[in-house]
């Protein structure tokens, strides 16, 4: 009997107590940087899709909900004639963004994508592409890649040295 | 033709009264279901709901109309009229008690020289509201909770009526306007102390609130005896149970707090805040304390609280004599 009073005295005073409710459409939630929300495709420093195409998202996602195609421009560089993403499908596990070699697609903290029509949730490149870099501001893939690309020959990327003719005798 | 206008503006009054009461009442148990919410979460570091209206006191509007416009399922499989007759006599005789309450001197229905018994009649009669909703369900959860529900109000309504004995010793009558006089110099909580402590718990029991809703106990028995209810049936169970707190409130009010007795304010503002923080209380408890066993449940009705009030009905009794 006195436990029960005492529990009741309890419950009470938390009368008391600030409300830990977060009344969200009036307020938001402090989400942190971290969070798996809506996925997006991020650009280098220079402004180009950092995404070369390899596919690797795709074969990482466990619901398949990513498809994309593979071209190349004029320079040989590598890109995605397409890049869709069923996002009702998406369960936003972000094994894409593991597999990713680039750091071209990026889960952001962003959640509100509510559609009442399930079509729209089938976002395609144009609706993906961001014009920022996302999470990694000075990341440029292939200024530090050594493949060739238009501008750009092997050898001339950061931290890389001039590339040695195994052919030639001389010292 | 004098006589005939009097005996006209009786009548009118006597409806506008009753009419009155039946509104305020209905009024009162549907915005429970908000209070009780609001309370509940206030209790628990939330909000409750907030959202409807100004505070959220519209909330009950939005549910009725959903309530309303569920479908109102019968399952094949029950017995039809008892399942269409159970909700609605829990909701009448709960009401049919209400008009035994002295609200305010001249604000009543009426003025029973058996009120108390008729408020303990009807209290008895909702239990079989409660069974037979439980046994026309024809489903094995409903029946387990009619079954707890006909153990627990039988074995808990044996010392209400007992509890209730004192007051009537120290009143010297069972018209509750008779004993809310009675309560002019000291209220009947003091010296019937042991006797408020038993009618509550009893109360709470007959109510089916927690921590005594074993009839109902989600957790075990799905909704216990309303499982198979839907619509405005399970809306008029609610309605019961709401009107039922209201109803075991204003009766500890009367019996134990001095009714609508209380300095400067008026009557009827006395009666209706004592009652609320009665109410309040109630909601405390739910907010508070966990639902026993079935068996510790029984345990502490026959053993703990029937002994407690024949106690407190012996010392009365023998006060009572030794002052006359």
């Amino acid at each position: 009997m006195w436990n029960s009073l005492k529990t009741m005295w309890i419950v009470f005073l938390h009368m008391f107590r600030r409300r830990v409710t977060i009344q969200y459409p009036d307020e938001m939630p402090n989400i942190p940087p971290r969070w798996r929300g809506r996925i997006i495709l991020s650009r280098d420093p220079d402004g180009e899709e950092r995404c070369v195409a390899c596919y690797l998202c795709a074969a990482a996602c466990p619901v398949d909900c990513i498809a994309l195609q593979a071209t190349e421009d004029e320079h040989g560089r590598r890109y995605p004639e397409f890049f869709r993403i069923n996002f009702s499908r998406c369960i936003f596990c972000g094994y894409c963004e593991e597999a990713c070699p680039t750091d071209a697609i990026q889960l952001t903290p962003d959640f509100e994508m509510g559609e009442y029509n399930r079509k729209n949730l089938v976002y395609e490149k144009e609706d993906l592409l961001i014009d920022g870099t996302g999470k990694y501001p000075g990341y440029n893939f292939y200024r530090v890649a050594g493949v060739a690309i238009g501008g750009k020959n092997k050898g001339e990327a950061e931290n890389e040295a001039p590339s040695v003719d195994p052919h030639s005798l001389l010292p | 033709m004098d006589s005939v206008d009097s005996a006209m503006n009786e009548w009118v009054a006597i409806w506008m009264n009753l009419i009155l009461i039946l509104a305020v009442v209905f009024a009162f148990s549907a915005m429970l279901s908000w209070i009780e919410r609001r309370l509940l979460g206030l209790w628990q570091d939330r909000y409750g709901p907030n959202r409807v209206g100004p505070f959220g006191v519209l909330q009950i509007v939005a549910d009725s109309i959903k309530l309303l416009t569920k479908e109102d399922w019968i399952p094949p499989f029950a017995d039809r009229a008892v399942f269409v007759l159970a909700p609605a006599i829990v909701a009448i005789t709960t009401l049919l008690a209400f008009a035994v309450v002295p609200i305010a001197p001249g604000i009543g229905v009426v003025d029973l020289n058996i009120g108390l018994l008729f408020f303990l009649a009807m209290s008895s009669l909702g239990v079989y509201s409660i069974v037979l909703g439980g046994w026309a369900s024809n489903s094995k959860y409903s029946l387990l909770g009619g079954l707890r529900a006909a153990a627990q109000m039988l074995s808990y309504e044996v010392f209400m009526g007992l509890a209730l004995m004192g007051v009537v010793m120290l009143a010297g009558s069972f018209n509750l306007r008779d004993i809310v006089a009675a309560q002019e110099n000291l209220w009947f909580c003091v010296p019937q102390i042991l006797g408020l402590a038993t009618f509550a718990v009893a109360g709470i029991a007959e109510a089916r609130r927690l921590p005594f809703d074993l009839p109902e106990s989600e957790n075990e028995l799905v909704a216990g005896f309303h499982t198979e209810y839907s619509s405005m049936k399970f809306g008029l169970f609610f309605i019961g149970e709401y009107v039922g707190i209201t109803l075991i409130s204003a009766m500890i009010v009367t019996l134990f707090f001095g009714g609508w007795l209380g300095p400067l304010l008026p009557p009827l503002v006395w009666f209706l805040f004592k009652t609320f923080i009665i109410v309040a209380c109630f909601i405390l408890l739910r907010a508070a304390l966990p639902r026993p066993r079935y068996d510790q449940l029984m345990a502490y009705g026959w053993k703990v609280m029937l002994p407690v009030t024949l106690v407190n009905l012996l010392i009365t009794g023998a006060v009572v004599l030794s002052m006359a």
